[in-house]
């Protein structure tokens, strides 16, 4: 029959690898889970900053406004004025960051189409043609100036 | 007795007061800064969208805006936002006919004579950025979360690519990019609006159906439209917050 410090010696035994497995837990989870995890919640906190990093495509009005004021003149009682230059035009931060990359020329149809067109659905506040009637083959910007699409009588 | 009974008071007095400052403490930190946006106090915003359905056009400008800005791949699922085409039966509003042909990005067909006495609208969809978010609840590994400005955001570099946000989305909002493998969302252009401009979409948007809000900010119009208009959120029996407001919503939209 064994004495009670063998008994003793079985669960010091048994406690050790307990603590060395908890140890070496503590060990690698600190070497997985990123310093700045939990800061503000459940998640790595640097990863609001790499989202926020990414590089911006669309410039924004105001910075269209600064190099092309003349076109801002010319539509500003239109009815295009409230357009965002993006919105026909396509993103143009390339263009902001270096001018001397030209923005592709539009189409001179398919932008206007996408929104005049007649099609089940679209509000009645927006001016919408069957475009087969209406110009058939021709071009948009043969009888319209986008940037002031009313007809001027002659 | 009286000693220990005394010992005991002022023990728990301790353990309250401390357990107390240490959750306001906890408040202080979680109210912090996200890095690398110095001139950017997440704190001071909540941001949300108001969308105008009277005011869509059906274009899909904000479709593909989306997708130039973001790097969204052009292939059927992967949609940050995505517009829908709502035909309405007056006899029986409850059975909708919905077409989105490709999330709307090459624009919207004309409907042959069945539509005719239906009612036809659109609705643009995408992240409602709820208050209580269904999506985030559900990771595993707080590869997606809230952010401290109301904004539903997935760090990519933790996502395992469970689906588990994508399932548990349910607007729909969620897609899986083929290219990473991970979960992939609207982040309300989060590197657009840390910079002070508006969203890639409502930039884009030829009739400004689509306007970024900050729900924060007392002198934001969003304040005065929502006292003046009736708004509705899609699902509100989902408990979600969702913080996109749609004006004109029809009973009809899921």
């Amino acid at each position: 029959m064994p004495s009670p410090s063998g008994h003793y010696g079985h669960v010091v035994r048994v406690a050790v690898l307990f603590a060395a497995a908890f140890l070496a837990f503590l060990l690698v989870r600190s070497l997985l889970v990123p310093p700045d995890f939990g800061r503000y919640g459940f998640y790595r906190a640097g990863a609001l900053g790499d989202i926020a990093a990414r590089p911006v495509a669309f410039a924004g009005e105001t910075r269209c406004a600064a190099c092309h004021a003349k076109v801002f003149e010319e539509r500003h009682d239109t009815r295009h004025a409230s357009l965002h230059c993006e919105a026909c035009h396509g993103p143009l931060q390339a263009h902001v960051l270096k001018p001397e990359l030209k923005p592709a020329t539009l189409d001179p149809k398919q932008p206007c189409i996408q929104c005049h067109a007649r099609i089940a659905g679209r509000p009645a506040f927006v001016p919408q043609v069957v475009v087969a009637d209406h110009s058939g083959d021709a071009e948009c910007t043969a009888c319209h100036q986008p940037h002031s699409p009313k007809i001027q009588s002659q | 007795m009286d000693e220990s009974r005394r010992a005991f008071l002022r023990d728990s007095a301790a353990f309250i007061v401390l357990t107390g400052a240490a959750s306001v403490a906890w408040e202080h930190v979680l109210a912090g800064a996200p890095e690398a946006a110095p001139n950017y106090t997440a704190t001071a915003h909540w941001w949300g969208m108001v969308i105008d359905i009277d005011k869509c056009i059906g274009c899909g400008n904000c479709v593909r805006a989306c997708k130039a800005e973001n790097d969204v791949l052009n292939e059927p699922g992967c949609f940050r936002t995505w517009v829908e085409r709502y035909r309405v039966n007056p006899d029986d509003p409850d059975h909708p006919i919905v077409d989105s042909p490709n999330g709307g990005y090459d624009g919207f067909p004309e409907l042959d004579a069945s539509a005719a006495g239906q009612k036809v609208f659109f609705v643009p969809k995408m992240c409602n950025h709820c208050a209580n978010s269904p999506c985030t609840q559900v990771c595993p590994v707080g590869a997606t979360f809230d952010s401290p400005d109301g904004v539903v955001l997935i760090d990519k570099t933790r996502c395992l690519g469970c689906r588990y946000c994508i399932q548990a989305c349910p607007y729909g909002c969620r897609y899986l990019d083929p290219r990473t493998r991970t979960a992939d969302k609207c982040t309300l252009c989060y590197h657009r609006i840390t910079k002070g401009q508006t969203t890639a979409c409502c930039e884009a948007c030829p009739t400004a159906a689509r306007r970024l809000v900050d729900l924060k900010n007392p002198s934001d119009p969003v304040h005065e439209f929502m006292r003046t208009h009736k708004v509705h959120v899609l699902k509100p029996q989902m408990a979600t917050g969702a913080k996109v407001y749609y004006n004109g919503l029809d009973g009809a939209v899921r």
